[in-house]
């Protein structure tokens, strides 16, 4: 099985899944392509892999390794889907929620958020084991087809790289360190920067949560009607297989 | 004679819209199904302010802001076998709870105060004063989710919930079958 060389490709397993993967495939990418769906925050289709939010952690020879930057190697046996991987991805998943001010009912990215819908994927009620830390965070209004809520923003990353890589621009960027590392905007205010709504990384799919938001279009789709109101986030990637 | 006794349930809305309450009436027809199991105690739907006796569903909408809601909080905790907090508001403090981070402020209860009664741009409040009559209960520095307060055995969320969720929960507790909940059901909007 595993001796077949690299342009044939090879397989491996996840949770006993027969998947075939290339040379240079990550765990998630030959996961996707076989319609075995790994609950992912950070990552995003298009833009280069970070491997911060670990969401995507799976057990890969007796490790824990994040699916979406760890090479496919041949005959492993990945586990995706047990009780212990999906409650520490829940646990993941509820401290971002403590993490930031997320009050989804206020929210227009509600129903179209990939956090919250990695909370109903993962059969998050709500965050309530440990104190909200309700930090003070900044609202910037400031240009005029774009507002960021940073109450909202998960320090993913997705608008650094796209801004970065697909617009050339480097609008936005981390700053401090540890738990006090922020995503920030290369200016006083976004206003300040050369910010176009047409923008990759202000499209509505690089922003995972409700933080980057095109004015006037929120509730273009109302509540009840929105991506993940119809299906569980991964169901595409999972419609594959069938 | 062979019935089965009837459950009692209370309910009280706190911190909340009363939206909670209203998605308990979204239960449509179902509610007389749901009735043949319950009988409701303390609750706005029966206007009983006061226990009667000791119940075995307490249903919490709305998070605490006052102390009086944290009164009634502790009283259905000392009389209820089951509490259940319903909604965003009861479950994480919901739209209240938008008072206790606001931005640049050492005090934020005091900001919003002003804000709503003195300095906001459309008020039109000839005292110039915050409300401050004795009768009203006294504002927590910050709204808390109800389990912050007490113990609280299950969750049901949505802003507001379903009726679905709702009666599918309640008859599920009632018959002692209650699982978890199914996966689509769950909605923080
Ligand atoms: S960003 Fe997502 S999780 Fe946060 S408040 Fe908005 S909908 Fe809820
Ligand atoms: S603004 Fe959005 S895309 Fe950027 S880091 Fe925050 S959550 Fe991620
Ligand atoms: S998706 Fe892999 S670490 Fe975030």
């Amino acid at each position: 099985m595993s001796g077949t060389k690299k342009e044939t490709g090879f397989t491996f397993t996840i949770d006993g899944v027969e998947i075939t993967a290339y040379a240079g495939q990550t765990i998630m990418e030959a996961a996707d392509e076989a319609g075995v769906y790994i609950p992912r925050l950070c990552d995003h289709e298009g833009l280069r892999h970070q491997g911060s939010c670990r969401v995507c952690t799976v057990k890969a020879g007796g490790r824990s390794v994040a699916a979406c930057t760890q090479p496919a190697a041949p005959g492993q046996a990945v586990e995706n889907e047990t009780p212990r991987l999906t409650k520490m991805r829940r646990d993941l998943v509820e401290m971002l929620f403590h993490e930031g001010n997320h009050l989804c009912p206020i929210c227009e990215a509600s129903g179209n958020c990939e956090l919250q819908a990695m909370a109903y994927r993962l059969d998050m009620t709500e965050a309530t084991r440990f104190p909200y830390l309700e930090p003070c965070r900044a609202l910037d209004a400031s240009h005029p087809d774009i507002a960021l809520d940073t109450n909202r923003c998960i320090s993913c990353g997705r608008c650094i790289r796209a801004s970065q890589d697909v617009d050339g621009k480097g609008i936005f960027g981390y700053v401090g360190r540890g738990i006090h590392r922020r995503v920030a905007v290369n200016g006083e205010n976004l206003a300040d920067t050369d910010a176009e709504v047409t923008d990759h990384a202000i499209s509505a799919e690089v922003c995972p949560v409700g933080c980057i938001i095109r004015k006037r279009v929120g509730f273009a789709v109302p509540i009840g009607e929105r991506e993940f109101d119809h299906g569980l986030i991964g169901h595409d990637i999972e419609e594959k297989r069938k | 004679m062979s019935e089965l006794p009837k459950a009692r349930i209370a309910t009280a809305s706190l911190a909340g819209c009363f939206g909670c309450h209203m998605a308990i009436l979204d239960i449509d027809e179902r509610l007389i199904e749901l009735m043949q199991l319950v009988e409701v105690d303390r609750s706005p739907l029966t206007d009983k302010k006061r226990f009667t006796q000791r119940c075995d569903i307490g249903i919490i909408e709305g998070g605490c802001c006052n102390e009086e809601n944290v009164h009634v909080l502790h009283d259905f905790r000392r009389n209820c076998d089951v509490l259940i907090a319903l909604g965003q508001c009861a479950i994480m403090g919901g739209l209240p709870a938008m008072r206790n981070a606001i931005m640049h402020s050492d005090a934020p209860l005091r900001e919003c105060l002003d804000e709503a009664y003195i300095t906001g741009k459309y008020i039109r409040n000839t005292t110039h004063n915050v409300p401050n009559d004795p009768a009203l209960p006294l504002l927590l520095d910050e709204v808390y989710p109800c389990s912050q307060v007490v113990e609280i055995d299950y969750q049901i969320p949505g802003c507001a919930p379903s009726g679905d969720i709702i009666f599918d929960t309640l008859s599920k507790l009632l018959t002692g079958k209650f699982r978890g909940f199914e996966r689509d059901m769950i909605k923080f909007d």
